[in-house]
């Protein structure tokens, strides 16, 4: 009997579809012989196709709603047996203290991975080959791909930085590209003007992005959500306009070139290790960002940011001043595209307003979405994904955009935490936690 | 006994509705005042226009510390006012869904703590000293609520009873010799009923915390209150013991209607 609905549900899907398509699959007009052919094999392709489909995607959702029900709320007061789960796997913590961060996979529906990725034995030889293939990388591939690689490195820069304020924050930023923009013209035109190194601009553009960041900020961190996303999105498009039409100052759509690439104590570099440098510039820089986010993540800071995204009014009421940890978010994240934008102009020596519209803005909050917000694992994960996936797949380059947006679709239904599921840090206790009483009232 | 809260002829006007008119209250040191009323009668007003969430029309609301500053408090912004003393509940419990039930504690800390950027980023001794005080007193409070054993489970998934103490704890955490509790047994079993009051009485006794709260179960408002403000359409109608206020035929009819006859 339900399979039966099954069937029937599936059919109406694929005759639907089938007259959805109708027009464009079908009817196709032939301008030279002046005929309308009739490709009525599509249509059958359409209906069979949707109707299998229809069977996996169902089959799909079927399947994310089961992972959802082992993890129901508890009725009663007492404590939920998941505890004795947790102290029994993976390390013991460290006596005295009694306080022993280890990250714990969140307890959240679909936990794949039983215990936490730092403690498996896989972690550490991961990690070292990992290492090595970024050291060996450049040496191993052409500077083509050394130069893809950087790209992906600059987006995962990008993406965690816009992950403080999106991910974290949960503030809305839609003109992220604008403080990106900001770093790479100050180091454009500070270059052009005065002749500033690499070294000098590299915190010059950050500070300027941050003033940026401070100036859109005061104003506009009172708005929330929406609102928020409407004015970031406006800011991003007056920064590219003025860009584009301030000729005097900006050279317009020509843009500025001949932006040298950064120095290494004074040594020509013939354009391969410069590529080389470069690459390695922005590993340390991501291994930086790496480090800078997740310590900002695990402090107070970060949970004052990760409390104002998940409840405005309590986290004031809990004397968290709301403006201040807005500001230093927005802040925070600005500074990563400031720097972000000084190596990309370092990189391809030349920048005008068309690198920077809103399109930069999306591709840097897919990747946040994409991977998973929040998440700095997922966040490097998913600029990997979004910009060297294009680059591989050149024989698909027509449907692009329908890949990601199918990718965009099919993740934000099945999976809409992305890749990663952020990680929530857990607390040991080991001599005085184990004594509790549950209800001492 | 000295006031620890002085309400002075508070009036809220919300356009043209007068949610609050010229009501006064006080809630001296190491009291339980009730705070009762009809659906409507501007009891969380007032909650919100003391923890700084509106900004009275007119009136005055001090705060006496227990170094014996008095502050005025009215306007001042919501988080200045917790770092003065005064903690809250919410009627509709509003935890952070997605953090741990420690974490939602180490939030009430935030405001007794002083890491800045710098520090998170460096994480110097004095940082880590005081991630570790953080850590540790938020623990402390979980176990004294009863909630030290879920410390790690998600604060969404405690059971309703579980989510308005731990509620309670993250007020605690913020140091408070006020605590404002809106409608703490709102959606309790009579058994978690007990507890709340058994923990309301004890958080008194222990902490010396005073208490204001609104509640709707009678049976926790006449047990455990020392003193009850009745507040109807706006304005205060009845103040006193549990048994004066009991008596009141001012009070039955509010609740009750006109027609009833005492």
């Amino acid at each position: 009997m339900k399979t039966l609905s099954e069937f029937k549900k599936s059919f109406f899907i694929a005759l639907w579809f089938m007259l959805l398509t109708f027009p464009i699959m079908v009817i196709r007009v032939n301008p030279i012989e002046k005929v309308i052919e009739w490709r009525w094999w599509n249509m059958a392709l359409v209906g069979i196709g949707g109707f299998l489909l229809s069977f996996v995607w169902r089959a799909l959702l079927n399947r994310k709603e089961r992972g959802r029900k082992p993890a129901p709320p508890t009725i009663s007061p007492e404590p939920s047996p998941c505890r004795e789960e947790r102290t029994g796997a993976g390390a013991s913590g460290t006596g005295n203290e009694g306080l022993k961060p280890v990250a714990v996979k969140n307890p959240g529906p679909r936990a794949i991975v039983g215990q936490p990725f730092e403690e498996s034995r896989l972690y550490r030889p991961a990690l070292a080959a990992a290492a090595l293939f970024i050291l060996a990388f450049p040496f191993v591939f052409s500077s083509y791909q050394t130069n893809i690689m950087t790209t992906a490195l600059i987006y995962v820069v990008l993406g965690l930085g816009l992950n403080i304020v999106v991910g974290l924050a949960g503030l809305l930023n839609l003109g992220y590209v604008a403080f990106y923009a900001v770093g790479a013209y100050s180091y454009a035109l500070l270059n052009h003007h005065f002749g500033l190194g690499f070294w000098t601009a590299l915190p010059v553009g950050a500070l300027l992005s941050a003033l940026f960041a401070i100036l859109l900020g005061f104003p506009v961190l009172r708005l929330r959500g929406d609102y928020l996303a409407i004015v970031t999105l406006g800011f991003g498009e007056i920064i590219r306009l003025i860009l584009e039409n301030w000729n005097a100052f900006s050279f317009g759509p020509s843009g500025i070139s001949n932006i040298p690439r950064p120095g290494l104590f004074g040594i020509a570099l013939s354009i391969h290790a410069a590529t080389v440098y470069l690459y390695f510039l922005m590993i340390a820089l991501c291994l930086f960002t790496i480090f800078v986010v997740s310590r900002l993540r695990d402090s107070r800071i970060g949970r004052a940011w990760i409390a104002l995204r998940e409840d405005e009014v309590a986290c004031e009421a809990m004397g968290i001043d709301k403006t201040r940890a807005k500001l230093t978010a927005f802040v925070l994240g600005a500074i990563w595209a400031g720097m972000g934008g000084v190596i990309f102009a370092a990189k391809t020596t030349f920048i005008n307003p068309a690198s920077f519209t809103f399109l930069e803005s999306a591709m840097i909050l897919s990747i946040v979405v994409l991977g998973g917000m929040g998440s700095i694992l997922g966040v490097i994960f998913g600029a990997f994904l979004l910009i060297l996936s294009p680059e591989y797949l050149r024989a698909f380059s027509a449907y692009r955009m329908l890949l990601f947006g199918t990718t965009m679709v099919v993740m934000m239904v099945f999976r809409p935490q992305g890749i990663v599921t952020s990680v929530r840090r857990v607390y040991r206790f080991t001599a005085k936690g184990k004594g509790d009483a549950p209800a001492q009232a | 006994m000295d006031s620890v809260l002085t309400v002075e002829k508070l009036t809220m006007d919300f356009g043209g509705l007068r949610a609050l008119s010229t009501v006064d209250l006080r809630v001296g040191h190491g009291e339980i005042v009730a705070l009762i009323g009809p659906n409507g009668a501007g009891k969380t007003t007032l909650f919100n226009c003391i923890t700084g969430i509106h900004r009275p029309t007119r009136g005055g609301i001090s705060l006496a510390s227990p170094e014996g500053k008095i502050r005025r408090i009215e306007g001042v912004k919501i988080h200045r006012v917790t770092e003065m003393g005064i903690a809250r509940t919410f009627q509709n419990i509003r935890l952070f869904p997605d953090m741990t039930v420690l974490e939602n504690v180490m939030i009430g800390r935030h405001c007794r703590a002083t890491a800045g950027v710098l520090g998170a980023v460096l994480r110097d001794r004095r940082t880590r000293q005081e991630e570790e005080e953080i850590v540790e007193n938020s623990h402390a409070i979980l176990v004294k609520i009863g909630l030290a054993g879920q410390a790690d489970d998600l604060a969404k998934n405690l059971p309703y009873g579980a989510q308005r103490r731990l509620e309670i704890a993250r007020a605690l955490a913020t140091d408070p010799f006020l605590l404002l509790l809106d409608e703490p047994a709102a959606g309790m079993n009579p058994r978690e009923t007990d507890e709340l009051e058994a923990l309301i009485v004890r958080i008194r006794d222990e902490e010396g915390i005073s208490i204001l709260m609104i509640e709707h179960d009678m049976r926790i408002v006449m047990s455990i209150s020392d003193r009850i403000v009745v507040l109807d359409h706006g304005e205060k109608i009845a103040e006193g013991t549990a048994a004066r206020i009991r008596e009141n035929p001012v009070v039955i009819r509010a609740y009750l209607g006109e027609d009833f006859n005492a």
